[in-house]
């Protein structure tokens, strides 16, 4: 009687989790944390509910270095999720784990997924693409920078044209300081806005080896004249609050908020931020400012944000899976609402037409801004992207040098070097593990 | 009758020792030695390339002026926070063992910033100190000083000892006061119908008395100094402005879990742990004479 009910539940239990199971599982490790992280789960729901094969489970992991660091260590322990999403400092140690990743272009020929990476804007994808140009990962969220400014500020001070050249940056905001501003910009992630994409819109190369995707030997060179030059000019005006260093990646956005500065340079994706942030002020979205004694037109600037990596170990029917659904994610109408709701650049040229049809460009001005910066010009190899492996020490490093800088403590041609000198020694480092 | 109090069995004291051994051996002894392992090799991120180098990550630390540098600044920041942390608890037990009315209320109030998680703690002054939006900021500008612990070293470098010294007092508050209400009350109203006075009182009577306690909180700071801190330097500081906060262990943190440097990072653990069992020994040695058990 009593073996009778075990043997019931246990065949129950077996029928259910079959049942569960009919369904192919595929986990999808993320850091999109708040509002983000909600929109990811509905984009999973919406997925999952609208075949009945498989179904994405979305699992928030934490910060950016959290999620990679945590799918680094489940893979090492053979628990690793079939999708990760991973920073773009990350992309060359996950492109240098050959063993570990699953090309996206190579996941979607076998799986006989249609699959057409010109669909794909490719100012975004060519961060992600290998050096024969095919897609490594698929572009998940992502954002460059561009520059915010208080229009308020800027009728204060009598200012009718927003700067466009990095001349024009300093006589703006020479003007704000003599209508009472604090300080004339900040900016954000300093080596992504004024080292990497200094760079990329100037048209200029920061290292050897097209900017690294050449190979792995690659050497550092933004201790170039360009580059000093920049550096030296901007430490220059941190001495006259023309420009005023508010502190590593965003945290100095609230100079910005305050209205302590007129301008900043930050994430395309902030904009959301800085209207909840700054209710009742009318602030302007405008292009990055380029070097106009370097370049005559500038250049596209380079992406930031993180892509989905799909890792090796998991069975064909996940794989299937995986290529569905980076199919779905891809699809115009997807794209074009995850676009309008985050700021991250849309990852398709069907997406952004979408969007524009939609009127949505017209009614929330400024949002263009970012994709015209983008698509506008052709990518040369300086502005394609970068591909460098411990990147993420490096732009420590960066900071580091930077900061000393802007405390007056050395001239940005000795920080420069300094970062050139142990920039290498990481890649010198990162070539050695990638045998 | 023997004088000699022993077990008749000799496996049962192993039993009952075998699981505290267990312990050490699965938490420390394991991972220390697989710390020394990690800290010869060179590998990628995925484990999927090892090289075994020697000696050559700590060759490299020690060329590194920027590791060098984090010796300094990790003893500064370890000294101010263990003797700020120390000081300022005896003095609130003192007073709290002292009043008669609300001890309750004073005793849960200090006790509580122990619940708070290091990064929370780190945020919550991090907001209290924003140049643009703090509170304590705003104040400092009243008296004319101009607080920028983004560019300024030494501003972030009192930044993460002030948060790092507040979580650490209610711990030492708790010891202290456990520890001068051991201390007899008849020995402190005999000095009292001597004639002395509260302070005299406590520094003759009672902080003799305790310095057990206050020993053994001095090692335990050290390695909260040494070992702990690092959620609040990440969450504030991230090391900078120029690696001014940029602790040892911070240096171990950051290299491996975020910059995925596992042979360094093992290497400066390694480091790391030679360095506080010396120092516990030196206190051992030391300091512990003077110590009236």
């Amino acid at each position: 009687m009593y073996m009778k009910k075990i043997t019931g539940i246990v065949v129950a239990a077996a029928l259910m989790s079959a049942s569960a199971h009919a369904k192919t599982e595929v986990e999808w490790w993320h850091a999109m944390g708040g509002t983000l992280g909600e929109k990811v789960n509905e984009i999973a729901s919406d997925f999952n509910a609208s075949q009945s094969e498989y179904e994405i489970k979305p699992v928030y992991k934490g910060t950016y270095a959290e999620t990679m660091t945590s799918a680094i260590a489940a893979f090492r322990a053979k628990q690793q999720p079939a999708i990760v999403q991973v920073f773009e400092v990350g992309t060359a140690t996950m492109m240098g784990a050959k063993k570990a990743i699953y090309p996206v272009h190579e996941l979607m020929a076998d799986t006989k997924e249609s699959f057409d990476p010109n669909k794909y804007l490719s100012a975004v994808t060519g961060y992600y693409t290998s050096n024969e140009g095919k897609m490594l990962s698929m572009p998940f969220n992502s954002s460059t920078p561009v520059l915010y400014y208080n229009k308020d500020m800027f009728a204060n001070a009598g200012i009718k044209s927003v700067p466009k050249t990095w001349k024009e940056m300093g006589e703006a905001s020479q003007k704000l300081l003599k209508a009472g501003a604090h300080c004339g910009f900040t900016t954000t992630w300093q080596s992504w806005t004024q080292i990497e994409n200094f760079g990329a819109r100037n048209n200029v190369a920061m290292a050897d080896n097209n900017n690294g995707f050449g190979g792995l030997n690659t050497k550092f060179t933004f201790n170039k004249p360009a580059f000093v030059k920049h550096i030296n000019q901007m430490s220059e005006w941190a001495k006259t609050d023309i420009f005023k260093y508010g502190g590593r990646q965003s945290t100095g956005m609230p100079l910005f908020y305050t209205q302590n500065c007129a301008m900043t340079m930050g994430s395309s994706a902030g904009l959301a931020g800085i209207k909840a942030n700054m209710e009742g002020i009318n602030v302007g979205v405008a292009q990055l400012p380029y070097d106009d004694s370097l370049v005559k037109k500038p250049q596209n600037t380079i992406i930031g944000g993180a892509s989905l990596w799909v890792l090796r170990g998991h069975s064909s029917e996940e794989y299937k899976g995986v290529a569905k659904f980076f199919s779905y994610l891809s699809s115009a109408a997807v794209q074009a609402d995850w676009h309008q709701f985050t700021g991250y650049l849309p990852i398709t040229q069907d997406a952004y037409q979408l969007t524009k049809k939609q009127g949505f460009y017209e009614k929330n001005p400024g949002t263009d801004v970012a994709v015209l910066q983008m698509t506008s010009v052709e990518p040369t190899v300086n502005s394609k992207g970068i591909r460098f492996g411990n990147f993420l020490q490096t732009r420590d490093i960066i900071n580091e040098q930077l900061e000393a800088v802007w405390a007056g403590k050395i001239s940005a041609q000795t920080a420069l070097d300094n970062a050139v000198k142990q920039g290498n020694e990481e890649l010198r480092r990162f070539e050695r593990t990638q045998k | 009758m023997s004088s000699h109090v022993g077990f008749k069995n000799k496996w049962l004291p192993i039993a009952l020792i075998a699981p505290q051994l267990l312990i050490t051996l699965v938490f420390f002894i394991w991972p220390a030695g697989q710390a020394i392992v990690q800290s010869t090799q060179l590998e990628d991120a995925f484990g999927l390339s090892t090289e075994f180098v020697g000696l050559e990550n700590f060759v490299s630390l020690f060329n590194d002026s920027n590791y060098l540098a984090s010796f300094f600044t990790t003893l500064q920041f370890s000294i101010t926070v263990a003797v700020l942390a120390l000081v300022s608890a005896l003095i609130l037990s003192a007073f709290a063992e002292h009043i008669t009315r609300g001890t309750t209320f004073y005793r849960t109030f200090l006790i509580w910033p122990y619940a708070v998680a290091p990064v929370v703690a780190g945020s919550l002054w991090l907001f209290l100190f924003d140049p643009t939006i703090g509170v304590v900021s705003e104040m400092l500008q009243w008296v004319n000083v101009d607080w920028d612990p983004v560019l300024n070293g030494s501003h972030a470098m009192w930044m993460v000892v002030i948060t790092s010294t507040w979580k650490q007092i209610s711990y030492n508050f708790l010891f202290f006061l456990a520890a001068l209400q051991s201390v007899p009350k008849s020995l402190h109203e005999a000095a009292a119908i001597d004639g002395s006075g509260p302070i005299k009182r406590f520094m003759t009577i009672s902080f003799p008395l305790i310095s057990p306690t206050s020993f053994f909180l001095l090692v335990v700071n050290f390695v909260y100094a040494f070992f702990d801190t690092f959620a609040v330097i990440h969450a504030m500081t991230q090391g900078g402005p120029s690696n001014s906060t940029s602790t040892l262990v911070y240096k171990v943190y950051n290299d491996g879990f975020i910059g995925l440097n596992l042979g360094s990072s093992a290497a400066q653990s390694v480091i790391l742990m030679a360095l506080v069992a010396l120092l516990t020994v030196v206190q051992f040695k030391y300091v512990e004479k003077k110590v009236a058990y």
